[in-house]
């Protein structure tokens, strides 16, 4: 059983910062969290099931993909990435794209 | 259908706004919602915000049920959100979201915009998609029929993405819809949205070589209303250029050359729901610029359906004043004299109880504002 960690706004929305979730890959224990709680649904994975462009997802102390293996008392944190400052990051660079102004159109 | 000079909803006129009339409107900004509360058109306080510290791309208020809306991008994506009091909590409705064979992922949620059904409203998003809900917003269905337009895969986004920011209804002929997509131009649907078919006849695109013009399809749309009063009659900003369509939207008249205009590219733009030959826009700048021309801001209003335009500037900043006002951040409250509301990328939101006629500064030092809509 892994821990997942949630950091704002998702613990609200979980009710809880830690939980107990059942998997043996980082994939299924968001999975059977969005199940658990679906107020959770379409916050960590898009609908194509991949992670949030500006979603973290560690293991333990390292960022980890979806198919990354999960052991007992592994601990997984589920956190907004961290994209402010340059326009190159994240974020800000869709910010920059969305505001109408730049690159000319289409 | 007929395409009659017939009124097609009740005449906003018929509710007289008296001058000291308290208002409420709603700006979304890259910082959160804010609910502002003031005299109309004049001065306003913020109420209460909502959604601190994120990105609030539309909030508006369905007048049938008197629920709030607003679509709000954070990290974990977009979303739409009700409440009967904005200033109180926000329910988060179900969707909108790709089915997950879609192969795709809702990236912005541009528009929300009434329907004709009682409970019934659409949502425009991106990467361009039409949505409904049936049920007052608490949960949202794609439009199947726009989503496997054979020509979508040559479809090509605009410089915010490839955006469905426009949609039509025809409140008499509910079977009748037109929506407006950033750059894949106008679509028409007379099934309720099971069919689809272009309606750009008329349009021309500069900004392609001459001769690929004549079968573009690469069309940048920025902005589409239908005047309530005459269902024929629709206005649109186009990337450069400023049209009319006198067929519900099958062909377009242009009507911002050589008629008053300092430019026809612009983003904003309102039709004056008491009188359909009446329209305002914000032009802008073209190009890379897209800040008021020659540091002053003007709205443009043509009561002649387009033949000619005249500034109204009386109130607005006349000098050094160089702002950008997105596509959703110009409304109307429906009321006459017609209030109008428009708001900054530098934070000013202006506002006019005379139809334009003489301006106020409504509210400054907001974060930079993406839109605007009355909601009483």
């Amino acid at each position: 059983v892994a821990v997942v960690k949630l950091r704002s706004p998702l613990r609200e929305l979980a009710g809880s910062q830690e939980l107990s979730v059942e998997g043996t890959t980082v994939e299924e224990v968001i999975r059977r969290l969005e199940a658990g709680y679906p107020q959770l649904s379409g916050w960590v994975l898009d609908e194509e099931g991949r992670i949030r462009e500006h979603v973290g997802v560690f293991l333990n102390d390292e960022r980890a993909g979806l198919e990354e293996a999960v052991g007992d008392r592994d601990r997984i944190h589920i956190l907004p990435a961290i994209s402010g400052g340059a326009a190159s990051c994240g974020a800000n660079a869709q910010e920059a794209a969305r505001i109408e102004g730049g690159a000319p159109c289409p | 259908m007929s395409m009659t000079d017939v009124l097609t909803e009740p005449r906003p006129s018929d509710v007289e706004a008296s001058p000291d009339e308290q208002a409420e409107v709603l700006v979304g900004t890259k910082k959160g919602l804010f609910v502002l509360r003031g005299g109309r058109g004049g001065p306003m306080s913020v109420a209460g915000r909502a959604f601190e510290g994120i990105l609030v791309e539309f909030a508006m208020r369905d007048p049938r049920s008197g629920r709030y809306f607003a679509s709000v991008t954070h990290h974990f994506g977009p979303k739409i959100y009700f409440t009967d009091d904005p200033l109180g909590e926000w329910t988060q409705s179900e969707g909108p979201a790709f089915p997950e064979d879609a192969g795709d992922s809702v990236e912005r949620i541009w528009v929300i915009r009434k329907g004709v059904e009682d409970g019934m409203l659409w949502a425009g998003v991106a990467p361009a998609a039409l949505f409904r809900s049936e049920d007052d917003g608490r949960s949202w269905q794609l439009n199947e029929g726009l989503w496997n337009e054979p020509s979508r895969k040559d479809w090509q986004p605009g410089a915010g993405g490839m955006c469905m920011h426009s949609i039509c209804i025809w409140p008499d002929d509910p079977d009748r819809l037109a929506v407006g997509i950033s750059a894949a131009g106008v679509w028409l649907s007379e099934d309720r949205g099971k069919s689809w078919r272009r309606g750009n006849t008329g349009i021309v695109a500069r900004y392609l070589p001459e001769e690929a013009r004549a079968s573009a399809v690469d069309l940048c749309v920025h902005n589409m209303h239908r005047a309530p009063l005459q269902p024929e009659t629709l206005y649109m900003q186009f990337h450069d250029g400023v049209y009319r369509s006198d067929d519900a939207g099958e062909t377009w008249n242009d009507i911002g050359s050589d008629s008053g205009l300092p430019s026809d590219f612009g983003f904003p733009m309102v039709i004056d729901p008491n009188d359909p030959d009446a329209a305002y826009v914000i032009p802008l700048v073209g190009a890379g610029d897209r800040i008021t021309p020659e540091g002053r801001v003007r709205v443009f209003e043509t009561r002649d359906r387009g033949a000619s335009w005249t500034a109204r500037t009386e109130g607005l900043p006349q000098g050094d004043a160089y702002l950008t006002i997105l596509r959703q951040a110009f409304a109307h409250d429906g009321r006459s004299p017609l209030g109008l509301y428009f708001g900054a990328e530098s934070g000013e939101v202006f506002g006019s109880a005379d139809g334009g006629a003489t301006w106020s500064t409504v509210i400054e030092h907001l974060a930079p504002v993406t839109s605007v809509r009355c909601s009483s």
